[in-house]
């Protein structure tokens, strides 16, 4: 890689290449490049360097995710849209904290960005109860379900780690293991 | 087949560790039994879920991980806008700085208060109220000084420059008031035909305010016949009265009526009169309804609604008679009276040449 490509803000289609290509290095990149702008709108708006983390890495997610998903269609300057979706969430927050004023000081120009952060909001609802499910799944299913669903890991490979004598018994294990997550995901209705 | 057994084909299947057999099978199960084609979609969507929040906690985990490389707090102290000194300076302070102010504008009050600076509404109000009231008290200051310089001369105020008089005697002796006068030596008398004479004041009495001139000129040779004559009783209260002036450049008819028999603080040489008279009117002569002469104007109260007063006609021919007989010779007074059949316009017109303005050089 040469030296251009590992510095500096990424352009804005390099930054579409790289999420799609699971560059690590293109990512990092993004996220120094726009993380004091975001800083700037949030401590200057009753927020706090915290606020401005939260705020920016669900912005990055958004952004990320719909690039996955391809349905991300670059209509402005990628700085332009990350700041007005953070502006979007960080006002949202406000409001459910009490906290916002009525006024917003801006330091960017910005879109109106609500669907989308309304989608993604409805997402993080279902993955915060699936992380709520499995930390009351307990061990090892956690890491039974984990490692397998998540990490791709062979029944074989589990068994081994786990020390069961057979791969039957692992399997066992994680149909019950499987069975008591979805009931307590859905429990949480 | 067992659910578990189930689970472990279905597993398999989306994982896509089927053999090509297996794979056909499992299809054609999964079309011809619906409850198991349920179960691959609802275990699809879940496995899937699992996967993404997997995902999106290895992304979380990468950014945190990004985001420790960042100077957080140079990042905040760059960016946070500074507020100037006097706004950190109130945000600090601003519970001192409210009690300050509330104590210094309650003393300020206060002291307003019992030095009785708040009973005025406006400061400018009050200056220019004082300012009227000084202009009054100066005013004020200069009419005493004035009615006290009237009360020095014995007269209320008439004009020193001007005044009227009228002929006593054919051959050219004029009275008038002494204070018209005053000062002079000569004068120059004017009648209404528009003559002019030298005069030379010959006597003056300053009690009665009387004066007697006489022309001293080449050109005067006789006034003809005065038609009045002076009456030496005392007129009554009540009686129609007028006099005949010059309080401007023309001669002035003023009618009125004598309404008391004592003058100014009562003096008793003195007429008053309701005769609207002006400066000017000074020694001309006051005549009743006949045309005798009763009396010589003297003066006009200024405080009293048309209140003027005359020199009673005795106390002139008290004056005259006092006068030297060296100053005399040829004083004839008429006492025939011309004017008693003939009415006011008549009057006037046949004694108009006889009454003067005075002219003096002051």
């Amino acid at each position: 890689m040469s030296k251009e490509l590992t510095n500096g803000t990424p352009t804005d289609s390099e930054v579409i290449l790289g999420i799609l290509n699971n560059s690590e290095s293109v990512v990092k990149r993004l996220y120094l490049a726009y993380f004091p702008m975001v800083m700037q709108l949030i401590i200057n708006n009753n927020g706090d360097a915290d606020d401005a983390k939260d705020i920016y890495q669900e912005a990055i997610i958004i952004l990320y995710n719909k690039v996955k998903n391809g349905d991300f269609e670059l209509s402005s300057k990628l700085k332009t849209y990350i700041y007005s979706v953070c502006r979007r969430l960080w006002l949202k927050r406000l409001s459910q904290l009490n906290r916002y004023g009525g006024d917003i000081k801006d330091f960017e120009e910005y879109l109106s960005v609500d669907d989308e952060t309304e989608k993604n909001n409805e997402r993080d609802i279902q993955f915060n109860r699936m992380g709520d499910a499995l930390n009351l799944l307990g061990e090892p299913c956690k890491t039974i379900i984990e490692d397998f669903y998540i990490n791709n890991k062979s029944m074989k490979e589990i068994c081994e780690e786990f020390g069961y004598t057979n791969a039957d018994n692992a399997k066992t294990q994680k149909y019950k293991c499987l069975q008591r997550l979805k009931k307590l995901f859905f429990q949480q209705t | 087949m067992s659910d578990n057994e189930i689970l472990e084909q279905i597993d398999r299947y989306l994982n896509g560790e089927m053999t090509k057999q297996e794979r056909a099978d499992f299809e054609v199960l999964r079309a011809e039994n619906a409850e198991i084609n349920e179960q691959v979609t609802e275990h699809k969507h879940f496995t899937n879920l699992i996967k993404q929040y997997g995902e999106r906690l290895e992304l979380e985990r990468r950014l945190d991980a990004i985001h420790n490389e960042i100077d957080v707090e140079a990042l905040e102290d760059q960016f946070r806008i500074h507020p100037s000194f006097i706004v950190r300076l109130w945000r600090n302070h601003h519970s001192k700085i409210s009690v300050a102010g509330s104590i210094a504008i309650f003393a300020v009050l206060c002291t307003l208060f019992f030095t009785g600076y708040l009973g005025s509404r406006d400061p400018r109000f009050g200056e220019l109220s004082r300012e009227i009231k000084n202009v009054k008290s100066t005013t004020d200051q200069l009419k005493s000084n004035f009615n006290k310089l009237n009360a020095q001369n014995g007269r209320v105020n008439f004009g020193k420059f001007g005044g009227t008089g009228f002929a006593i005697s054919s051959n050219g002796y004029i009275v008038t008031d002494f204070h018209v006068i005053q000062g002079n030596d000569t004068v120059f008398v004017q009648s209404a035909s528009g003559a002019s004479y030298k005069a030379a004041v010959i006597y003056s009495d300053p009690t009665t305010d009387v004066a007697v001139l006489k022309i001293k000129d080449t050109s005067f040779k006789s006034l003809g016949i005065i038609p009045y004559a002076l009456k030496k009783s005392e007129t009554d209260i009540g009686e129609n009265v007028f006099t005949v002036g010059y309080p401007r450049d023309a001669m002035v008819f003023s009618p009125g009526f004598l309404t008391a028999s004592s003058g100014i603080n009562g003096d008793t040489t003195q007429y008053q009169i309701s005769t609207p008279v002006n400066f000017g009117n000074s020694g001309g002569p006051l005549l009743d309804n006949k045309g005798n002469l009763i009396g010589i104007i003297k003066a006009k109260d200024l405080h009293v609604e048309g209140a003027a007063f005359a020199v009673k006609s005795n106390y002139l021919l008290k004056a005259i008679q006092d006068m030297p007989d060296s100053l005399k010779v040829n004083l004839n007074m008429n006492s025939r009276n011309g004017l008693a059949s003939l009415n006011r316009v008549q009057q006037i017109k046949k004694m108009q040449n006889y009454i003067f303005m005075i002219r003096v050089n002051q």
